[in-house]
């Protein structure tokens, strides 16, 4: 047993590389991290980020090879999940680290009945007899709202809609009542008004069962009223990492204001145009010397493009990798300030 | 389903009557006939030839008698095997190809399914690029060179087993592998790749994530989507294997359907042709259909009206 | 897995596919086992015959009874039944036959290509009339179609054309029937072609470049073969290099069977053949011819694969 100090999750300095045709990919190159009993994670980041290979690592699900966890600690509640055997990782996937995917079209199996896929979970991690799985299958389809659920069980998933199939998707997730519930990207297939109901049966399940959570997403927009703290990840690195209101407040990274300034609010002034971050995401097999982010930074210096910059702690909790990270989060103070003293509608800003 | 079912028979006899024309024709295309292969016969002989078998008559009608035949399963007399109706000699021969044939595939499918699947299961292992390696030789040494060279080892060198000729289990093993070879290499190949394009998709991440083992991922979730091309692969290499195998039978003196077609062919003897061919395509469709049909079992999206 | 994201680089779709195939063991294997088939099978029959003197016909004058040595330094592979030398059969086959594959095989391309193409691009009754059509041909035995194309076309019957290349090249009957064998094998071997070009038309032809030809009125035909066509191009080759060794056999089962290359004439199909008939007591016979033509199809076959993976963006993924 490794001592928790109440953390169901850390994760120290872990690195995922992939060995790929281009070379090595560090998918993930060193992210820190604490999950508390019962708080909720944020990971944004565009797609390449190295975002869901955190999460695929936690479960130990790198398809090895081309992967490979070079270094870390990944301590799930004292267990040092990287040092357990194939069989001891099993016993924990489904049953106390449980995940739902991107996509409900093709996460579940098609060629199988929908009582199948949730019976084996319980099954396997509960000793459950087929009957006992059966209503369990049924009372998890009702706790995530699909009605009828004692018919729909014997469905397959193709007569299901995408919303539907994503509420069977954390009935599944759910059926072991897990510690910890890793959501990549839930909502990302899903059309919006759908998207607000996923999001609400994460929230309002994880306060019944006091589930911590890691939701990963693109979509600032998605983390913003879900989410305790939040890590903003680039290139396979940790660019921010906040909690929630501090980071929504007072960014302290150029990418983050950046992914925030692009963020549509209804109180968007019609006409003007929105913000786009320049550039395209990076080739994370051929990464430039300094910054990864420099040659899309509107900020950058020279230092930036020859440096790599140091992950600088603004705060207890609050942490930027960038080489003018104290400057730009005393300019996002000052524009916090000014615009408290201009207005007072922060507190109906939809993000904040 | 079955209304299904029912209109897919249904089109197979249109349908054979369809190729059994086209060959037909195509028999006729071809210059000389059954007759004109020996000597030059005297005219008087040739036109009490060409009275006995309706040859005489108008082409049209010609055709005409023979469907009419065909429909009522009549395919005739063998020209060259006389006093023998084609139906006759297909009952006799067939026996023969389909048992090497059913023996092969039974093989083809043990082999190829399992060093398919360990191949997909071990990617890029010795074991994987050895089978494959092996798989690729047995689709690239034709079965006449392979045979042979079989009975050369087995037979001749070591005097395990007899080269040639039917009688009894023994004389069954080496036909048998050497017609396995090439369809247990396709099958290991298309298991591979089947299993591969299955084992990277999200459903199997999923079962994954739920802590299932991996034989319960692979036997549950994998098998079924990862053996479709296997079982598509399966309705035509089965006729064909069915039908009789021409280079096998004859290698291995089999007296089996496949090379009394062929035979067939060459002494032009067309009702035999005609009726082999008509034999053939029925074989063909009904497995195809056979296919069709448990595509339906094995995945509940598909669905016939 | 994430895709990861690439940045557009400047080499090409074919560049890329070429790098991938260099990357491929088995694939350049296969390569360099084609390259030096082809190099010894048009050098070699003029350096046996400059070193030693045989050629592919040229049997012994000597009374000996059996003329079928076992190999040795002077006969590498040996010699067959009539004392001819078998490498120097070997080699000259070896002409033969990757121009079977080769020649066949282009012929099932242009067939193959411009009925796929064109059913593909009509689309709706024209579409489902044609591909029935190769539904139809599918049944029938295709050794029952060569048999006819050569038997109808053999001989006197065979066309001027074939008639006059078999006269340019110095050579009688033996030679037309050759070429024609040719023909007749590609003829029969579109038909799978057809298909994969056609899937490839039908999702290509919805696509926003064919309706901006089409607006600006670029006839049917030049849609077909300037537009579609070659952005088929991948699958089409990949296909093609799979249809030379499965054409080779087919000529090697039609030679097994007595009715594909005459002697004097030989292609590896035929060698073997001959071989088969003594291998109790001359084995040597079959084994050489036997196992340069498996060595090359094997060869043919992991080049093939090489280029699907190569050319196909979908195993890309990690």
């Amino acid at each position: 047993m490794i001592e928790t100090n109440g953390h169901i999750l850390t994760v120290n300095d872990l690195r995922t590389y992939f060995q790929t045709e281009d070379g090595v990919v560090k998918a993930v190159d060193g992210i820190t991290f604490t999950l508390a009993k019962g708080e909720t994670l944020g990971i944004v980041g565009e797609s390449g980020s190295g975002k869901s290979v955190t999460n695929l690592s936690i479960m130990r699900l790198i398809p090895e090879p081309p992967g490979k966890i070079v270094s870390g600690d990944i301590i799930f509640d004292g267990i040092d999940v990287r040092k357990l055997s194939i069989d001891d990782v099993r016993s924990i996937r489904g049953k106390r680290i449980a995940m739902i995917f991107q996509d409900p079209m093709t996460s579940l199996n098609p060629f199988l009945k929908i009582s199948t896929q949730l019976m084996e979970v319980t099954e396997l991690h509960l000793g459950h007899t087929k009957a006992q799985a059966h209503r369990h299958a049924v009372k998890m389809l009702e706790t995530v709202g699909i009605p009828d659920a004692a018919n729909r069980v014997n469905s397959y998933p193709h007569e299901f809609s995408g919303g539907m199939r994503q509420r069977v998707m954390i009935a599944m997730a759910l059926s072991c009542d897990p510690e910890l519930l890793i959501a990549d990207e839930p909502t990302t297939a899903l059309d919006v008004t759908i998207q607000a109901q996923i999001l609400e049966l994460i929230k309002d399940l994880k306060a019944r069962m006091g589930t911590s959570v890691i939701l990963i997403t693109h979509d600032l927009g998605v983390v913003a009223g879900m989410t305790d703290k939040i890590i903003v990840m680039y290139a396979g690195k940790v660019f921010e990492q906040a909690p929630t209101r501090e980071l929504f407040a007072t960014p302290a990274n150029p990418y983050t204001k950046g992914l925030l300034k692009s963020v549509p609010d209804p109180a968007h002034e019609e006409g003007t145009e929105l913000y786009q971050i320049p550039g395209l995401p990076p080739d994370v097999a051929h990464l430039p010397p300094g910054c990864p982010f420099s040659p899309r930074c509107e900020r950058a210096e020279d230092v930036c493009h020859r440096e790599f910059p140091p992950f600088v702690q603004i705060n207890e909790n609050h942490w930027s990798l960038c080489h003018f990270a104290k400057e730009v989060y005393a300019e996002s103070v000052r524009e916090r300030a000014a615009a408290n003293l201009s207005e007072t509608q922060i507190e109906s800003h939809p993000l904040a | 389903m079955l209304s299904y079912i029912i209109r897919r028979l249904i089109i197979i006899i249109p349908m054979a009557l369809l190729v059994v024309t086209v060959t037909w024709i195509l028999i006729r295309m071809a210059p000389g006939s059954f007759y004109s292969s020996e000597k030059k016969l005297p005219p008087a002989v040739e036109a009490n030839i060409k009275k006995k078998y309706g040859l005489d008559k108008p082409v049209l009608q010609q055709y005409g008698i023979l469907m009419g035949n065909i429909i009522r399963g009549d395919f005739g007399d063998s020209l060259k095997y006389e006093g023998q109706s084609v139906n006759e000699i297909i009952r006799r021969h067939f026996p023969y190809s389909a048992t090497i044939g059913i023996l092969a595939y039974l093989l083809a499918l043990a082999i190829g399914l399992t060093a398919g699947i360990v191949a997909a299961l071990k990617q890029n292992s010795a074991f994987d690029y050895g089978s494959m390696s092996l798989a690729m030789l047995g689709l690239s040494v034709p079965n006449f060179v392979l045979g042979p060279i079989l009975v050369l080892i087995f037979s001749l060198w070591l005097f395990w087993l007899p080269p040639a000729r039917w009688g009894g289990a023994s004389s069954l093993i080496l036909p048998v592998i050497t017609l396995a070879a090439i369809y247990a290499a396709y099958i290991a190949r298309l298991t591979r790749a089947g299993m591969l394009e299955v084992m990277r998709s999200d459903y199997i991440r999923t079962a994954r994530a739920k802590g299932l083992s991996e034989w319960k991922v692979l036997l549950k979730h994998a098998v079924r989507g990862g053996l479709i091309p296997v079982v598509s692969f399966t309705g035509p290499a089965l006729a064909a294997l069915l039908a009789g195998a021409v280079v096998v039978e004859k290698v291995f003196a089999i007296p089996g359907l496949g090379n009394i077609f062929i035979q067939s062919i060459f002494n032009r003897d067309e009702p035999l042709t005609l009726g082999i061919v008509a034999f053939l395509s029925i074989l063909i469709m009904v497995f195809n259909l056979l296919v069709d049909v448990s595509y339906a079992f094995l995945d509940p999206r598909i669905r016939y009206e | 897995m994430e895709q990861q994201q690439e940045v557009v680089k400047g080499a090409s779709l074919w560049r890329d596919a070429w790098k991938r195939l260099l990357k491929n063991k088995l694939a350049v294997f296969g390569l360099a086992v084609m390259i030096i088939m082809v190099v010894a099978v048009t050098v070699g029959p003029a350096i046996i015959r400059w070193t030693t003197g045989y050629t592919y016909d040229f049997i012994p004058p000597d009374g000996d009874l059996i003329k079928s040595f076992p190999p040795s330094l002077q006969h590498p592979m040996g010699t067959d039944d009539s004392g001819r030398d078998i490498l120097a059969r070997v080699l000259q086959g070896g002409r033969i036959s990757l121009m079977v594959g080769v020649i066949s095989t282009l012929v099932s391309l242009v067939v193959g290509v411009s009925y796929g193409a064109t059913a593909g691009y009509l689309g709706g009754k024209i579409d489902n009339f044609m591909m029935r059509v190769v539904d139809i041909i599918y049944a029938i035995p295709y050794i029952l179609l060569v048999i006819v194309l050569l038997s109808a076309f053999g001989g006197q019957n065979a066309p001027g054309w074939i008639q006059s290349i078999s006269g340019a090249l110095g050579s009688g009957q033996g030679l037309s029937q050759i070429i024609l064998l040719f023909f007749a094998l590609g003829l029969v071997s579109w038909l799978t072609m057809a298909r994969v070009v056609r899937g490839q038309i039908l999702s290509l032809k919805n696509q926003e470049f064919v309706m901006a030809a089409r607006a600006t009125g670029v006839s049917t035909p030049a849609i077909i073969f300037r537009h579609l066509v070659p952005n088929a191009l991948g699958p089409v080759i990949v296909y093609a290099t799979l249809t030379i060794p499965s054409v080779m056999l087919s000529e090697a089962f039609l030679s097994f069977l007595g009715i594909g290359v005459q002697a004097p004439f030989a292609s590896w199909g035929s060698l073997a053949a001959d071989g088969i008939k003594n291998i109790s007591v001359f084995p040597w016979q079959l084994i050489f011819p036997g196992v340069t033509m498996a060595l090359t199809l094997f060869s043919l076959n992991f080049l093939g694969d090489g280029l699907r993976d190569a050319l196909d963006p979908q195993t890309r993924k990690f």
